[in-house]
């Protein structure tokens, strides 16, 4: 194998790189970055970056040490094309790269809101989203966010915090009661109260108003909330629709994996956002879009395309991911089902500071905890790997 | 020097955070490894978060938050999300009382690296000519 093209610039793509020279590949990698810009984190985007507490500098991924893997980057000019055998890579501006080995990291994009859009009706999921984002959040001014998922959640939480007034929609009937379940789900739900944060559930948004800027969010049965700026929080599409007749096997909620990354051509694999993956302590497909998933994942993706055998451990150990708002620390780790009994573990929901877990048959599969990393970082390694073999 | 407590204070594999002081300007944390005292920064370098609350993994740290973990005799980062090291600091232990010496004021440690990067050609906020960087015209 010569050359391996790593198709996305952000952190998976990063980490495949990065991935295959720590497994000693000495050929050509080529990074194709649809972004004009060199990795950077996006969990800040909503947070720090958008509050203004930090710069772009500090988003940077790529360290000093990335200078010497000598990678090459076509950033700017979003992969376009992969043709069926998975041996060559066109790219919006024409240009074609041959490879003898692929990397798919494109990961996902904002879910737009449908319809016209209007000014001052945003989504969040690049730097240049967080800036536009940003110019528009005056203090006094009227935010509407549309769901109350993280990402609408930390978004209220920002713009609170610059004196924006802000209004949640939801349509479910409990924010994050889908993730964690009503009783979590509550608890989360109080930090936008104990903010001042008004939170409308059960609410089906059936249209944004407004000339050239959005005027008015329009709610089922006739009701409307004011607003200056609206954000989308309403969920992120994987980008695949570039690999459609490449063969590489696909569908509206990612490319199809395993657990180690292997697609159905030998020489394709992905990692990130962009797959639909078989998640070995889920024990079936899911799309993970976390910040550690497309961190670690790619390392596994990079060992299948080299025919070496992945340390599959991290692979079986528990999801992870963590949100910040108002200025609590929510972290969860394992993997849900709607049936498993919560026991409070530690402390108590009401005092904003505990440590919950999920059982399923006696057995504990996930925790969540609000306010206590320490403890958190404890209960999480209780967590077992699952399916061990059943995926091996 | 900044007076941490009794040695009992801080058990086997535990640690004790500090909180910042004029000597110090910023939080410190003391680990107790197999009985030998380490202490560094207290605040992880990659985002904000007390490494005293991190899972002790040997001599390094496993950061409560995204997983990056610090060498505690070095301050080193093993891999990401962390990219710079944090400060490590002399522990003392005096007439039954640990102190830690922390020598040299709190240097901000992001504008080396960000030259570091510029001049690797890798910065975020505009990509300079150094590396081998291709954009569409």
């Amino acid at each position: 194998m010569r050359t391996v093209a790593v198709i996305g610039g952000s952190l998976a793509g990063l980490s495949a790189a990065r991935a295959l020279r720590e497994q000693d590949f000495d050929g050509r990698v080529v990074v194709v970055g649809a972004e004009d810009r060199l990795p950077y984190d996006r969990p800040p985007l909503s947070k720090e970056f958008l509050a203004g507490e930090i710069g772009v500098d500090d988003l940077a991924l790529t360290t000093d040490d990335d200078a010497g893997l000598d990678l090459e980057w076509r950033l700017g000019d979003p992969a376009a094309a992969l043709d069926p055998r998975g041996r060559s890579v066109v790219l919006a501006s024409g240009r074609e790269i041959a490879a003898d080995g692929v990397v798919l990291a494109t990961g996902a994009r904002a879910r737009p809101f449908p319809g016209e859009r209007l000014g001052g009706v945003h989504t969040l999921r690049t730097l240049e989203d967080a800036v536009e984002l940003r110019g528009d959040l005056q203090a006094g001014s009227r935010l509407v966010v549309i769901g109350a998922g993280f990402i609408g959640a930390e978004v209220a939480s920002t713009a609170q915090k610059l004196g924006v007034e802000v209004t949640v929609i939801e349509s479910d009937p409990l924010p994050l009661g889908r993730v964690l379940g009503a009783e979590l789900g509550a608890a989360c739900a109080a930090l936008h109260d104990d903010n001042g944060v008004r939170v409308i559930t059960g609410a089906a948004v059936t249209g944004i108003s407004g000339d050239t800027r959005v005027r008015e969010v329009r709610l089922a049965g006739d009701r409307a909330v004011p607003a200056d700026v609206v954000v989308a929080g309403i969920g992120a599409l994987p980008n695949i629709e570039w690999l459609a007749g490449s063969g590489v096997d696909h569908d509206h909620r990612g490319v199809w994996t395993d657990a180690e990354g292997a697609t159905n051509l030998p020489q394709v694999v992905a990692a990130g956002d962009c797959t639909f993956s078989h998640c070995p302590y889920a024990g079936f497909e899911r799309r993970q879009e976390h910040w550690t998933n497309a961190l670690q994942q790619p390392a596994a993706a990079v060992a299948t395309l080299l025919g070496r055998s992945p340390a599959g451990t991290a692979r079986r150990s528990a999801p992870y991911f963590w949100s910040d708002q108002y200025g609590a620390r929510l972290q969860f780790a394992g993997h849900r089902l709607p049936d498993d009994e919560i026991e409070i573990l530690d402390g108590d929901p009401g005092s904003r500071r505990f440590v919950a877990g999920y059982r399923r048959a006696g057995e504990l599969v996930a925790v969540f905890a609000m306010n206590q990393p320490k403890l958190f970082g404890k209960w999480r390694r209780q967590l077992m790997p699952r399916h061990a073999t059943a995926a091996s | 020097m900044i007076l941490v407590g009794r040695p009992e204070d801080i058990p086997l594999g535990e640690a004790v955070r500090v909180d910042a002081s004029a000597d110090s300007g910023v939080p410190i944390a003391v680990f107790n490894v197999d009985g030998e005292l380490l202490a560094i920064d207290d605040t992880c370098t990659h985002q904000d978060a007390s490494l005293a609350d991190g899972w002790l993994e040997g001599c390094a740290v496993e950061c409560p938050l995204h997983a990056a973990c610090f060498d505690l005799r070095t301050g080193m980062p093993s891999g990401p999300p962390a990219k710079t090291p944090v400060r490590t600091h002399e522990v003392v232990v005096a007439d039954g009382y640990v102190y830690v010496r922390v020598e040299a004021p709190v240097v901000d440690p992001v504008p080396v690296q960000a030259a570091a990067q510029a001049e690797a050609g890798f910065t975020a906020a505009g990509l300079t000519e150094a590396a081998r960087i291709e954009t569409a015209a």
